[in-house]
């Protein structure tokens, strides 16, 4: 193992993994956003609206995340979307993410029990009052974990962008691997990098998840 | 530049080529992680100390970071110590090794639900600790797990694309062969998504029908 | 508003599911301070009917008036959710399965409708939430969350969350069916409680015993109809129908 080689560019594997971050946090923003409405879309009473919401989660969570990416970059400027990988990056990134959190969201709401709707309603409470005040914190509750497998998958999937150029941990890696023959090292430097952005998000999941649960 | 689908069907040809390939490398990557994910599931649970813990760390490290830099690591690193294969058979082993790391968490959890007293019944009529493995325990884990394993193997072919960036000549490179002769992205990765998502149904048809059997047969 | 001397009125309340008709013409009126209860098998249409009070499980046909006011009104969504609303604040409703707000302590479970609905201060609604507790006999366990529990002291806070909007009508569907035989009765003390204050309650119960000793009249409801109504020593003593006198049987044996 070629520790001195590893000790030269870790910088630069350093700096690569603040744009991972930089990357995941804003399409984590993104994904939730899209989540968010996708999930409002699908309980809509509005049938056109389930229907919009449906399509959107069955087309994005059935097709390449690369190959959405790849429409978005590389066909976007025949529709006239011209954006630069790191944009490109971010929203496709985050409008894939976001079709996964949508069945997380939606699926944690449909879990709470019609009983407790009915019994706001019967308070006097309207359909959105008891929505927010009584299903959405429960349901929020039963969300963090299972956002916090979409960020963990979420996470990975920056690595996509390197297949656009964006300068991140694995597009570092694969271009040090190219330079200097030592697959090995550059995997180690980057996998590390990865393991740790990943393991102090899944802290963080699991800290939350303690913190909102009730006594 | 505007969007212009006639240029497609003069390059079906290398798509459905590409489609073809992208089944294979799927179906391949598929037995390999499934087969694979029980060896390790075995390795994980059962082996010596010395065995497991090294194996978990490296199960660990696989589940923390991206395919793609597997793949990278798993096509560069066989060429560096000496082993030449050609792109495909490292896309699949990519492919297969991680989504068997993935499988064998599946695998683990429903071999640890099955009954206790499954294993000593075995073990009471004189199988060995392996014997009772193999044809008690193993296999009612399995069943147990093929639910899930669907969807890890539904994300496995959509996860295919990314051989691609290795040189596979798979759906997703087939569409960039024919963007370059073409100059037409959007048409041509618009249609290569409309495959993946054409087999993506027909495996979620299958496994909705193998859900049923299994339910039925309990 | 000729008929306006009846509290409560149900006129030709019809419901079907598809095929399925669960009511059929049933027509009901229930005075101020009044207590009613509606016996009957299972699916015999007693909840539906309770649940079409405060349109919950809205009517296919008929008409629900409460004090002078209808509450199936035909009026467009947007108009008919704000007219329900008000009604609703009037009429409490006691579940079988309590459908306490498992996020928040009993103090807030009461105190939530009354801040947002009527506008109360904190200050108001603790005071309020204080009230309503100690007389359902919970206020020692006021900051406990509904998981911490039995299912006796659930549905007593449900009930203090419930009289903490002031309701001029309380509707119990099988508030005790859910307890355990010895939690029972502290459900029903409270209940006995309300009747000596003369609150009006409309009661869908299995217990027998319960409601010949607290209401003034009991409906027997079979098939979506009234087969059978009167003064509980009548119904339960004298029954005049073969169908109820059958089910009478059974349930007394049972109860025995």
């Amino acid at each position: 193992m070629d520790i001195d080689l590893m000790l030269r560019v870790y910088p630069f594997f350093l700096e690569a993994a603040w744009t991972t971050i930089l990357l995941s946090v804003l399409t984590a923003l993104l994904g939730l956003t899209m989540g968010t409405l996708g999930a409002a879309a699908r309980l809509s009473r509005f049938a056109v609206l389930r229907f919009i919401g449906a399509a959107y989660v069955s087309f994005f969570r059935g097709t390449p995340a690369l190959i959405q990416l790849f429409i978005l970059y590389f066909g976007g400027p025949q529709i006239g979307i011209q954006l630069d990988a790191f944009e490109a990056g971010v929203i496709g990134l985050g409008i894939n993410a976001g079709a996964y959190m949508t069945e997380t969201i939606r699926g944690a709401i449909i879990s709470i029990d019609k009983g407790q709707k009915e019994a706001g309603r019967t308070l006097g409470l309207s359909n959105w009052q008891s929505f927010y005040k009584i299903t959405l914190p429960q349901a929020g509750r039963l969300m963090v974990r299972p956002l916090g497998v979409n960020l963990n998958m979420l996470i990975k999937a920056t690595a996509l962008v390197a297949a656009i150029s964006v300068v991140e941990l694995t597009y570092t890696a694969q271009r040090y691997i190219g330079s200097t023959y030592k697959p090995f090292e550059m995997f180690l430097l980057a996998g590390i990098l990865y393991m740790i952005i990943i393991y102090a998000t899944g802290r963080g999941v699991a800290w939350l998840d303690r913190k909102v649960q009730i006594t | 530049m505007g969007l212009d689908f006639t240029v497609v069907p003069a390059h079906l040809d290398i798509i459905l080529l590409g489609c073809a390939w992208t089944i294979g490398i799927a179906v391949a990557a598929a037995l390999l992680s499934f087969f694979g994910g029980i060896v390790f599931a075995v390795i994980a649970l059962y082996a010596p100390w010395i065995i497991r813990q090294p194996f978990r760390l490296l199960e660990w490290v696989f589940m923390g970071t991206p395919l793609l830099l597997q793949l990278f690591l798993i096509y560069f690193g066989l060429v560096q110590i000496g082993i030449d294969l050609p792109a495909f058979v490292a896309g699949i082993i990519g492919l297969g090794l991680h989504f068997a790391v993935y499988n064998s968490e599946l695998i683990q959890t429903a071999i640890l639900s099955v009954d206790k007293g499954q294993m000593e019944a075995a073990r009471t009529v004189g199988l060995s600790r392996g014997q009772a493995l193999r044809k008690v325990v193993i296999p009612q884990a399995v069943r147990d797990v093929i639910p899930p394993i669907g969807n890890n193997m539904i994300a496995l072919l959509k996860d295919s694309a990314l051989v691609s960036v290795i040189g596979v000549s798979e759906l997703t490179l087939s569409a960039q062969r024919a963007i370059g002769a073409t100059y037409r992205p959007f048409e041509f990765y618009l249609v290569a998504a409309l495959f993946y998502y054409a087999i993506n149904l027909c495996m979620e048809w299958v496994q909705r029908r193998i859900e049923r059997r299994i339910a039925i047969s309990r | 508003m000729s008929d306006k001397s009846h509290f409560v009125e149900i006129r030709h309340a019809q419901k079907s599911f598809g095929a399925l008709e669960v009511l059929k013409d049933i027509s009901l009126n229930v005075e101020r301070g009044q207590i009613v209860a509606i016996i009957g098998p299972s699916g015999s249409g007693k909840s539906t009917l309770l649940r079409a009070i405060n349109d919950l499980d809205p009517l296919t046909g008929g008409e629900v008036w409460l004090d002078g006011v209808q509450v199936n009104k035909n009026l467009p969504h947007r108009q008919y959710e704000k007219h329900i609303n008000e009604m609703r604040q009037d009429v409490g409703m006691v579940f079988q399965h309590f459908n306490l707000f498992p996020h928040l302590t009993a103090r807030e479970n009461v105190t939530m409708a009354p801040k947002m609905l009527k506008g109360l201060s904190s200050a108001e609604a603790d005071k309020l939430a204080e009230e309503q507790l100690e007389k359902v006999g919970m206020l020692d366990r006021i900051e406990y969350y509904p998981s911490r529990l039995s299912g006796g002291q659930k549905q007593r806070v449900a009930i203090a969350r419930a009289l903490a909007m002031k309701p001029k009508l309380m509707l119990f569907d099988e508030a005790t069916s859910a307890l355990d035989p010895e939690l029972v009765d502290e459900v029903n003390a409270v209940m006995k409680k309300l009747a000596e204050e003369h609150m009006t309650m409309i009661i869908v119960t299995h217990e027998m015993d319960f409601a010949a000793s607290v209401c003034d009249r009991v409906l027997f409801m079979d098939q979506g109809v009234v087969v059978e109504e009167g003064p509980p020593s009548v119904v339960f003593k004298n029954p005049s129908k073969d169908r109820t006198k059958e089910f009478l049987r059974k349930h007394l044996a049972g109860a025995n």
